[in-house]
């Protein structure tokens, strides 16, 4: 094995980590637009509210496949175990993201609107929480006999579980009305601001949830937290996400219009890292890493060519739609 | 009751893939369409083209919109119900699954916004590029996506270790021997499949004297292509089954329902496949023409069924009717576009009624040929997953047989509705019309407060 060869699955675990954060993020806060249709006013506010993520979702989106596929190139014994392990979550997820998908056009076209709505904020509320299940099932561990699942149906199905779904939907809504107040005006925005706040304070609950449940519950993660010298290396972690809380919530409270949407997104992104401090390098925990799951190399290089190519394209043209479609959304309009 | 997890899996990847390629098939060819005439409205300068442009882009939205959610499950299902698959098989289909979301997935989700919602945000130009990029964003994903299927049928450029597929040349894997016959094929496909609804459609129209003007253009714009495309279609098609014949004869077996490979073939116009016989009833046929079609010879000899032991055949019937189906499809759009280009070149198109009458109802051509085509190469392929490396019955997920009844109902559900309302919504877009040159959007539009925006202007991270 070359130099190279040893480093192909780390690399490649950046990709897909970043594919999947970048994912949560972007999918997130329209998502979240969907758990925050039930309280809008009226149509015009639900138009309103589709309208800033219209020409959005479905790149966003494509960063889902981008995560399940990439899983597939580089780890394809991961793939082969972990959708196996999730079997119902996943098919729901996929079956939700259905009906929300379909009514961004169908719900512009037929005259039942509301039937539309339930579908996107249901499909919504659906998707997100499935992920959140699939994620915690991740954080407890899959049972692997023989390079397969061989844990049962439900296995994911635990109380910590479900925690995780309810956090991941809450993280979720925060994204989407702190993505509102930056990206709509009138009674929407202010709205949105309103609810970001009690928002910010169950997302805090919720993390500080799964920091104290973890280690208490998998021995390994507590281990990998408070064990010399680690805890040395990262006490910062949770400071900083206490300081970029403070952030979130200074800026609601001041009316700012980027900053809490900027800081909710740094908060994801030391979730994301505090997660990935848990597991590394177990990409099946707790039994098989990134080099026990990877590709041939020859499968990881080959696909890690185009990748340096396409990658840095997709994200500038992805910026540019973003920077095309700037500025706020006034009650009443719509880009069509 | 008893489930067979394997038939179930089976069932439902048949369905959910059957659900998808109908959106595709169409999108592609409709992509394409969309940027011709976008390009011309460019060169001309006139909004008749940049009309009909903006009718075709909102039913795309709509296709596109369901090929895209029937889509993200396929890239899922791999690992959900054949996890053995991509355990077996990842190190090649992965890669080339991974290269068409790169090069096409995002390419088309950010520059169909673009041309969704940017047309009073970007420049003329650049409109008619997302346009352009749309189309070949759709074909690119074609083009991976084919030749990872491709390599299922005939897997060429890797090496077995321990019962992994190891690649060692990906020129060879990616241009593997049947994917430029199966490219050409279904790229030409979605042409056509996308050429006869906009024929059907402005066949409706003139039919029924709405927007004569645009529905001459798209009358005329259909016909030009589908008069070359059709009948290329079936040279092409020729080609793939002989390059089939070379590499999966007990498929060209059972789509002639032929047993003696000994003798020569005749064609079967109609014959009812006996598998358990090993013969067929109530045929109806041509004799030698299956020799004469796959080997040009009056006695040439081609394999038979009886040359493979029963297990390693495919099904018969499926295969053998979806064959049928497509050809007899594929010589009438032939026939239809060249007496089409016939009354065009006599100046009698707009005015022989019966023919006008008879092309409107003919949209659903394109898919049924679409799906009877795969229906050919995929059970045809059976009882392999990936020719002689991997049985489909080897490949499915360590997952109950129950849970996958349950998805299945699920995934039936949930299409059935999402279908109808997507075809019913399909319908409206066609009753509603083409805008006229008066019409203007009533509702303000973010382009023309443009200057607003920018003054607010709040950049996003």
């Amino acid at each position: 094995m070359t130099a190279l060869e040893s480093y192909l699955p780390l690399i490649w675990a950046g990709i897909i980590g970043s594919a999947v954060a970048l994912y949560v993020i972007l999918d997130g806060f329209d998502l979240g637009i969907g758990l925050l249709f039930p309280f809008a006013e009226d149509e015009p506010e639900r138009n309103q509210m589709m309208a800033s993520i219209a020409p959005f979702w479905d790149g966003n989106e494509t960063w889902l496949v981008m995560g399940g596929v990439g899983l597939l190139v580089a780890f394809p014994l991961a793939y082969a175990i972990v959708m196996p392990a999730f079997y119902l979550p996943v098919i729901v997820m996929l079956l939700a993201l259905v009906f929300r998908g379909v009514a961004f056009e169908f719900r512009e076209i037929g005259h039942n609107k509301a039937l539309w709505n339930v579908a996107f904020a249901g499909g919504s509320t659906l998707a997100g929480f499935c992920q959140g299940l699939i994620l915690g099932g991740m954080i407890q561990g899959i049972k692997v006999e023989n390079d397969a699942y061989a844990g049962g149906s439900f296995d994911w199905a635990t109380p910590f579980a479900l925690m995780c779904g309810f956090g991941i939907l809450s993280g979720y809504a925060l994204l989407g009305a702190t993505w509102l107040t930056m990206k709509t005006s009138g009674p929407v925005a202010d709205r949105a601001r309103s609810h970001a706040i009690w928002l910010l304070y169950a997302v805090l609950a919720f993390m500080a949830a799964v920091s104290l449940w973890t280690p208490a519950a998998f021995p390994q993660i507590r281990e990998r937290w408070f064990s010399m010298p680690n805890i040395l290396y990262l006490w910062p972690v949770p400071l900083l996400t206490a300081l970029t809380a403070f952030v979130a919530w200074n800026g609601l409270r001041k009316g700012r219009e980027t900053v809490p949407f900027v800081a909710t997104i740094v908060l994801f992104l030391l979730g994301f890292v505090g997660l990935v401090i848990s597991s590394f390098p177990y990409l099946v925990p707790p039994s098989l890493t990134i080099w026990q799951t990877a590709a041939a190399p020859g499968s990881q290089r080959f696909m890690l060519i185009g990748t340096l190519i396409l990658l840095p394209l997709i994200l500038s043209y992805t910026a540019y739609v973003y920077w095309l479609f700037r500025g706020k959304i006034a009650p009443g309009q719509s880009y069509h | 009751m008893d489930f067979d997890p394997v038939l179930l899996a089976r069932l439902q990847f048949a369905f959910t893939i059957s659900f998808h390629i109908i959106f595709p098939s169409f999108t592609i060819g409709l992509s394409a369409y969309i940027a011709t005439l976008h390009v011309t409205a460019l060169i001309t300068g006139r909004d008749h083209y940049l009309r009909i442009a903006r009718f075709w882009t909102r039913i795309f939205a709509v296709s596109f919109g369901m090929g895209v959610v029937s889509g993200v499950v396929l890239s899922y299902e791999f690992g959900t119900n054949w996890s053995r698959f991509s355990r077996v098989a990842g190190n090649i289909i992965g890669p080339l699954a991974g290269y068409e979301v790169l090069s096409a997935f995002f390419l088309e989700a950010s520059f169909l916004a673009i041309l969704l919602f940017g047309a009073k945000r970007v420049p003329r130009w650049l409109h008619a590029l997302s346009a352009v990029i749309v189309a070949v964003g759709t074909a690119t994903s074609a083009f991976w996506i084919l030749s990872a299927n491709s390599w299922m049928h005939t897997p060429a450029g890797y090496e077995l270790r321990n019962g992994v597929a190891y690649p060692l040349d990906w020129w060879a894997i990616v241009f593997n021997p049947s994917f430029p016959y199966r490219f050409a094929h279904m790229l030409n496909a979605s042409y056509l499949t996308a050429g006869f609804v906009v024929l059907a459609v402005a066949a409706r129209y003139l039919v029924a004297g709405r927007h004569v003007e645009e529905a001459r253009t798209m009358l005329r714009m259909a016909i030009g292509l589908l008069a070359i495309l059709a009948p290329l279609q079936i040279l092409i098609g020729d080609q793939h089954g002989l390059n089939t014949l070379e590499h999966q004869p007990t498929k060209v077996a059972a789509m002639e329902a032929h047993w003696d490979g000994s003798k020569p073939g005749d064609f079967h116009i109609f014959a009812w496949p006996d598998a358990k016989a090993e013969t067929n009833h109530f045929e109806i046929s041509i004799p030698h023409g299956s020799s004469l079609i796959l080997t040009h010879q009056w006695n040439g000899l081609f394999p038979g069924l009886k040359d493979v032991p029963p297990g390693d055949r495919p099904p018969l019937v499926s295969v053998f009717f979806a064959f049928r189906i497509m050809i007899a499809i594929g010589f009438f759009m032939a026939a239809a576009a060249l007496f089409g280009a016939f009354l065009w070149w006599r100046e009698r198109l707009f005015e022989t009624r019966w023919y006008l009458l008879t092309m409107a109802q003919t949209w659903w051509l394109g898919f049924v040929a679409v799906l009877s085509g795969w229906i050919v190469t995929e059970s045809g392929r059976q009882p392999w997953i990936v020719q002689g490396i991997l049985r489909t019955a080897d490949a499915t997920s360590p997952v109950l047989g129950h849970f996958v009844a349950v998805t299945l109902v699920l995934f039936v559900i949930v299409y059935a509705i999402v279908f109808s309302f997507g075809i019913y919504f399909i319908n409206r877009l066609l009753a509603k019309g083409i805008e006229s040159a008066a019409d203007e959007p009533s509702t303000p539009t973010l382009g023309g407060a443009l200057a607003a925006a920018g003054k607010h202007g709040e950049m996003l991270p």
